[in-house]
């Protein structure tokens, strides 16, 4: 009985949940398209919109961990400051020289480096995710800070644009978006068909649960962090490459950005539920939002009230959806 | 508990007289009573905004939207100054603490009511209010000359003997300190921090509690983004990026513990103090202003960690006594 009757319940509601957010998301999708292509009659030309993703395929890189780090009941808020280190360090690298190569490891091993920092610090230390990173944006971005003061590095190899700017040999579709498809596809893989993924779900819904049937919750929890510094540290290559530049505000202010993606695409911001083909939708979404906003005129700090609102909505919504399903469902059950 | 936490706040004078004394080493003139009055007077905000911080961490939570409600506050007040010069400031002070109130007030329904985790709330808000700065500045500053003389004088003025920057930490130190200790709604900040199934259980409001501090945040934010823009002649649409931190900073290191439950006034003053010497100190040791945000995220982090072990050390004494 217990074992039979109420699991399916749940699943069964919940999927009916995700099922109306996601169509609530596609319709919010055609609208601004249509509003974009009214915005500008080029946005709907395939290789401009293909060139709109520049603008937010790097956040989408971070949302991917973050989808994990939230369903998990982690939120790492220091990802824009782990963006800066990494910037920071090839920068000073690539003025004393270094190659791509190098530059690109010491992007990667900056972000694994300072999310392992996080992730430890949570973990043994018994502190949540959310205030250990309240320091480390501080940290981290204040590294930057005291390196560079009001400088810039600007000296980056030729072959260094390519991550950022170039497009695949042969096609007219960029880098960063290949890039992003590989990683959409892996993390999918990863949360939805591996038991790595079973266990971030049970993790989200029931921590001490999950640590009783054998789940090594502190481990998983540090993997994530880590991989959470990696992808940043990955964005903050691309980003790097493309702006040609490491100022020390480089990146700033992303966080919000990302945990509004991510809860835009249907992650439950108390944990335990999401998946990531809603994240990829709130990725595109957010993205082409901000693009048409963009069209026509809207200064950045404006733009900000759209996802700070937004981010609101997305948290509201399908709280409401969901308490007017459940009603309906005692009124069902009442009735019979 | 009260030993420890005793302990935390003599540790820290301790490490303040440490860092005074290395820094006066190096530079005789640090402990001019001039200087340590500049450092006072520049910590006062700090200690203000602080405060309200602190009474939304004990509640478990944490205010992020603080250094942006600064900026609306001060971009509104000075644009009203600007715009209107003939208000009376008693006008403009009751004006800044009413719309940091509205401000507080969002954070708090939508965290209390429509229960969305603080952090999202406030981070979400950050980024709403500082738009909204730039909506209603149109991307330009109020510098000092569109002011009037009776608004940049508001903090130097000694009506009572000390400056009102300083006398409005003052006031707010022992306003909140009463509040926070004596009234029976203080203590039930403390409660909905701790352990919150049992505090429901013997009657605290949560929601209400949730609400207010951020109300009370606010108020203190719309007082500081007042104080903010008069002191330095000019509201600009970045004023003030960046102090949430700041003020997270003071708590922690005044041993609030962002589990929530426990934090004093006087910890989170003496943290606001050893941040203010530090910043004051850095030029003097020929540091570069652009360290101080690094020091902070170091020194947050080792608050926290200290925090952690504490918390953990009050649990193990507490396990203890039970076995009799």
């Amino acid at each position: 009985m217990e074992g039979k009757s109420m699991p399916p319940l749940r699943t069964g509601a919940a999927r009916a949940l995700i099922a109306r957010w996601e169509t609530i998301l596609v319709l919010i999708f055609v609208v601004v398209i249509v509003f974009n292509s009214f915005a500008s009659p080029y946005f709907l030309n395939p290789s401009n919109l293909l060139d709109t993703t520049f603008s937010f395929v790097e956040k989408g890189l971070i949302a991917l961990p973050m989808t994990l780090g939230i369903i998990m009941g982690d939120i790492d808020i220091s990802v824009a400051g782990i963006i800066a280190l990494a910037s920071l360090v090839m920068g000073a690298l690539s003025t004393a020289g270094a190659g791509t190569g190098v530059l690109v490891a010491a992007g990667l091993g900056t972000g694994l480096a300072a999310g392992l920092l996080n992730g430890l610090l949570a973990t043994r230390f018994g502190i949540p995710m959310i205030a250990v990173t309240i320091g480390g944006i501080s940290l981290f971005r204040g590294i930057a800070y005291a390196a560079l003061g009001d400088q810039a590095f600007t000296k980056y190899p030729d072959s260094f644009a390519f991550f950022g700017q170039g497009y695949v040999p042969g096609t007219h579709i960029p880098f960063e978006l290949a890039v992003f498809a590989v990683c959409a596809v892996l993390f999918g893989l990863l949360l939805h068909r591996t038991t790595f993924g079973r266990r971030v779900f049970a993790i989200g819904n029931n921590a001490t649960a999950s640590r009783f049937s054998g789940v090594r919750v502190q481990r998983m929890r540090l993997i994530v962090s880590c991989v959470t510094g990696l992808m940043s540290g990955l964005a903050g290559i691309l980003l790097t490459s493309r702006i040609g530049s490491t100022r020390p505000n480089i990146a700033n202010g992303w966080e919000m950005e990302v945990i509004t993606t991510v809860v835009l695409g249907g992650v439950a911001i108390t944990g335990g539920r999401g998946n990531i083909a809603g994240v990829i939708l709130g990725i595109f979404l957010l993205g082409f939002l901000k693009f048409g906003m963009g069209l026509i005129n809207v200064p950045g700090n404006v733009q900000n009230i759209f996802s700070g609102v937004l981010l609101i909505l997305a948290i509201l919504l399908p709280g409401y959806v969901a308490g007017a399903q459940e009603r309906a469902r005692l009124r069902r059950t009442q009735e019979a | 508990m009260l030993k420890l936490l005793k302990r935390r706040e003599g540790t820290l004078v301790l490490i303040i007289l440490l860092v005074l004394a290395a820094v006066s080493l190096r530079a005789h003139g640090f402990l001019r009573l001039s200087n340590l009055n500049d450092i006072l007077t520049d910590t006062s905000i700090l200690v203000i905004v602080s405060i309200g911080q602190m009474m939304v961490i004990i509640t478990g939570g944490a205010d992020l939207s603080v250094a942006s409600g600064i900026a609306l506050t001060g971009m509104s007040v000075a644009l009203l100054n600007w715009l209107v010069p003939g208000i009376p400031m008693p006008v403009i002070v009751a004006l800044a603490v009413l719309i940091g109130f509205v401000l507080g007030s969002i954070n708090g329904l939508l965290v209390s009511a429509a229960k969305i985790p603080p952090i999202i709330t406030t981070l979400a808000t950050l980024g709403i209010y500082r738009g909204v700065v730039f909506l209603e500045s149109g991307g330009q500053w109020v510098s000092a000359h569109k002011m009037t003389e009776g608004f940049r004088d508001l903090p130097h003025q000694a009506p009572l003997g000390i400056p009102n920057l300083l006398l409005a930490a003052v006031l707010v130190t022992i306003v909140s300190a009463v509040f926070i200790r004596l009234t029976r709604t203080g203590r039930e900040i403390y409660g909905a921090g701790g352990n919150r199934t049992a505090a429901r259980y013997v009657g605290i409001p949560l929601a209400r509690i949730d609400y207010l501090v951020y109300a009370i945040s606010g108020v203190l934010v719309g007082l500081a983004g007042l104080l903010w823009v008069s002191r330095y002649a000019s509201a600009q649409n970045d004023t003030a990026t960046g102090f949430e931190l700041q003020t997270i900073a003071a708590c922690v290191i005044g041993g609030v513990s962002m589990l929530g439950g426990s934090g004093t006034i006087v910890g989170v003053i003496l943290g606001a103090l050893f941040l203010g010497i530090v910043n004051n100190a850095l030029p003097v040791v020929g540091l570069s202003p652009f360290f101080q945000m690094a020091i902070q995220g170091f020194v947050i982090l080792a608050a926290i960690i200290a925090n952690s072990v504490v918390d953990r050390r009050t649990q193990a004494a507490l396990l203890r006594t039970r076995k009799l």
